[in-house]
């Protein structure tokens, strides 16, 4: 089964009598366990589609499933569950919550989300803090740890529920060349070792050149790239 | 939940200074208003106390129409024998009385045979005006206090002391019209000092009742008033509801009322200063009110809007609106619990400063009064539940909003 599926999606943003249209028409399925990524201009629509895939923006018209749900017509509540239930995200910035420390931001998604009992929970966080080599900064907080461990902390959080799909809005714009290859070497460790599909959002040519599959949109239309060892090409 | 509560807390620790400043605002206002019930009660309860248990006690009876023409102590206005009998046996029934006293209210002129000057009077039995106004004898600044008065004995005002330069164990003169309009005179002695108190009957002398009766030549047992006091002061308006139904209800031959029934409230001026208190009371509540709905709400407003991105973090990857929600209305109430649980803590030490260093006031004529503020446990736990109910809904707006929040538009917030 395929983690997403999108038929004829379309997005229009309408701001009084203008209409954009971000997304015209795309269709595109993604498999599980795969490495993909969405790249163009600014403005292009990528972000529209990653939001759209991730349950933060509903589509104006299309099919979208997502892990074999129809996340079209979903509401703001059944949107929120099925986000906590299925997708992780890890954005550009890290967005890791200031006032808790590294194990609880990564313990907060099984928290506060999906109400995991005290035991298995603490458990299953060591784990993903071991698979993402921070267990030894457990007990330090966001503002004592650097940029590429923290968006380390922000993998483990996105994938510690069990998470289908993991989508990575610009993972490595504020990573210096070498902590973001280790942090593109690491979520591909992860998508081996857990099955994860993840999905970037990017200008970064050192995530296309390790992705398996690259989407590039222009002016809201979407085309398949053809990759080889070396990365993707028209 | 404890997680929000946790997460709450340590957003507040994460904004001490504001979390300080906003609970230190909070905390000032429960000072405020604690400490200003605990001394407008302990003033109020002293004055009431004062005015029933040392002057006017708690309920009256008086026969109807005397009261309004208090001013000229009519003597054809007292109540006969037969009114008299009635109303000791509708007394005898209210377990709530605890005991009564019948006094002849008479003015006379006082003579030291030097000068001559006017004299309200109380005629009382000793006995009974002790067990009504138990502090009565607290009032004498000078002579024996031991069983009040006899008969020939006179308790006079500090004022016509002074002013008639007349000592406890001196000969004087009272001279009275009796009803009639004819002129009689008795020599009393001096037996003490009265001081003198706010309200009615405040500076008014005393004798015997039985002298009283000689002195206006009233041969029957006939009296002005009947002063009650009950045994707890709250049975008040049960009594007077129960004295009303039974006596006031009573007309004579003509159809008309036959007694007055009134509480100490209605005769004492100072009740309307005791309302006035409780409505200043009730104002400065509402300005505590007003201090921390603008002060919880101007936080939370500011917390939501600086953390509008953590906000769209947390939306985006599954909490609930209802639990975003939670997050910084707990943020709201546990500023609210900081805040009263510390002002609450001053104002009962402050309670307890001011009772063990025994602050005196003067208040008027009277000097030295004392001050014993106290604080009821249903004022504190009123004010503590205003408080935080108040810095709740505060915080409802807020955080309404920032559960509403569209995720996309809060993660792309700087």
């Amino acid at each position: 089964m395929s983690v997403v599926v999108a038929e004829q999606l379309i997005k229009t943003y309408v701001a009084g009598d203008i209409k954009v249209e971000a997304i015209r028409g795309v269709d595109f399925t993604i498999e599980p366990a795969s490495f993909v990524s969405f790249i163009g201009p600014s403005g292009s629509g990528k972000t529209t589609l990653l939001n759209m895939i991730g349950c933060l923006d509903p589509p104006t018209a299309g099919k979208l499933q997502v892990v074999g749900q129809d996340i079209t017509n979903l509401n703001r509540q059944d949107a929120a569950r099925f986000r906590g239930e299925h997708i992780g995200f890890v954005f550009q910035d890290f967005n890791l919550i200031p006032v808790l420390t590294v194990f609880e931001n990564v313990e907060y998604p099984l928290q506060m989300v999906q109400n995991w009992p005290t035991a298995k929970r603490k458990r299953r966080v060591m784990e993903m803090l071991e698979a993402v080599g921070m267990a030894d900064q457990a007990r330090k907080y966001p503002s004592q740890i650097s940029g590429g461990q923290k968006q380390r902390v922000a993998v483990a959080r996105a994938l510690v529920t069990n998470a289908k799909l993991v989508l990575a809005d610009e993972p490595t714009a504020n990573l210096d060349k070498e902590t973001a290859n280790m942090v593109i070497d690491l979520m591909k460790k992860m998508r081996d070792e857990f099955k994860t599909s993840f999905v970037f959002s990017t200008h970064d040519p050192r995530i296309v050149d390790n992705v398996e599959i690259t989407f590039a949109l222009d002016d809201g239309t979407l085309h398949r790239l053809e990759t080889s060892a070396g990365g993707a090409h028209v | 939940m404890f997680n929000i509560f946790k997460l709450a807390t340590r957003n507040l620790f994460r904004y001490k200074r504001r979390t300080l400043l906003t609970s230190t605002l909070i905390t000032l206002g429960v000072v405020s208003v604690l400490l200003f019930i605990s001394i407008s009660g302990s003033f109020k309860a002293l004055m009431v106390g004062q005015i029933t248990d040392s002057m006017l006690g708690h309920i009256q009876i008086h026969k109807k129409g005397y009261l309004a023409s208090i001013d000229s102590l009519p003597l054809n206005r007292n109540l006969t024998r037969k009114q008299i009998d009635k109303v000791v046996q509708v007394l005898a029934e209210e377990d709530a009385v605890e005991a009564y006293s019948m006094r002849i209210k008479l003015g006379a002129m006082f003579s030291n045979f030097i000068e001559t000057t006017n004299i309200r009077l109380n005629a009382v039995t000793p006995a009974d005006e002790m067990k009504t106004a138990p502090l009565l004898t607290d009032r004498i600044l000078e002579g024996e206090k031991e069983n009040l008065l006899k008969a020939g004995e006179i308790l006079i005002p500090e004022l016509i002391s002074k002013g008639m330069k007349v000592k406890v164990g001196d000969g004087i003169v009272l001279v009275a019209n009796n009803k009639d309009g004819s002129v009689n005179g008795q020599n009393f002695m001096v037996r003490g000092i009265l001081e003198g108190i706010s309200g009615p009957g405040g500076r008014d002398g005393m004798i015997h009742i039985n002298d009283a009766r000689s002195l206006l030549r009233i041969e029957a047992a006939e009296v002005s008033e009947i002063a009650i006091r009950l045994k707890d002061i709250d049975q008040l308006p049960a009594v007077f509801t129960s004295l009303q139904e039974k006596l006031g209800s009573m007309k004579n031959k003509q159809g008309m009322p036959v007694f007055e029934v009134h509480t100490w409230e209605k005769i004492s001026p100072f009740f309307n200063i005791a309302k006035m208190i409780d409505l200043m009371t009730f104002f400065i509540k509402i300005m505590l009110v007003a201090i921390v709905l603008v002060s919880i709400m101007n936080v939370m407003v500011m917390a939501v809007y600086e953390r509008i991105n953590e906000i769209g973090t947390i939306a985006a990857i599954g909490t609930l609106p209802n639990k975003i929600l939670g997050l910084f209305v707990v943020e709201g109430f546990l500023m609210g619990v900081l805040g009263t649980a510390a002002g609450t803590a001053i104002s009962l030490i402050s309670i307890a400063i001011m009772n063990a260093t025994q602050i005196r006031f003067d208040f008027g004529r009277q000097t030295g009064l004392l001050l014993s503020p106290t604080i009821g446990a249903t004022d504190v736990i009123l004010v503590v539940v205003i408080v935080i109910a108040i810095a709740v809904i505060a915080s409802l707006q807020p955080a309404w909003k920032a559960a509403k929040m569209d995720p996309i538009t809060a993660l792309k917030h700087v």
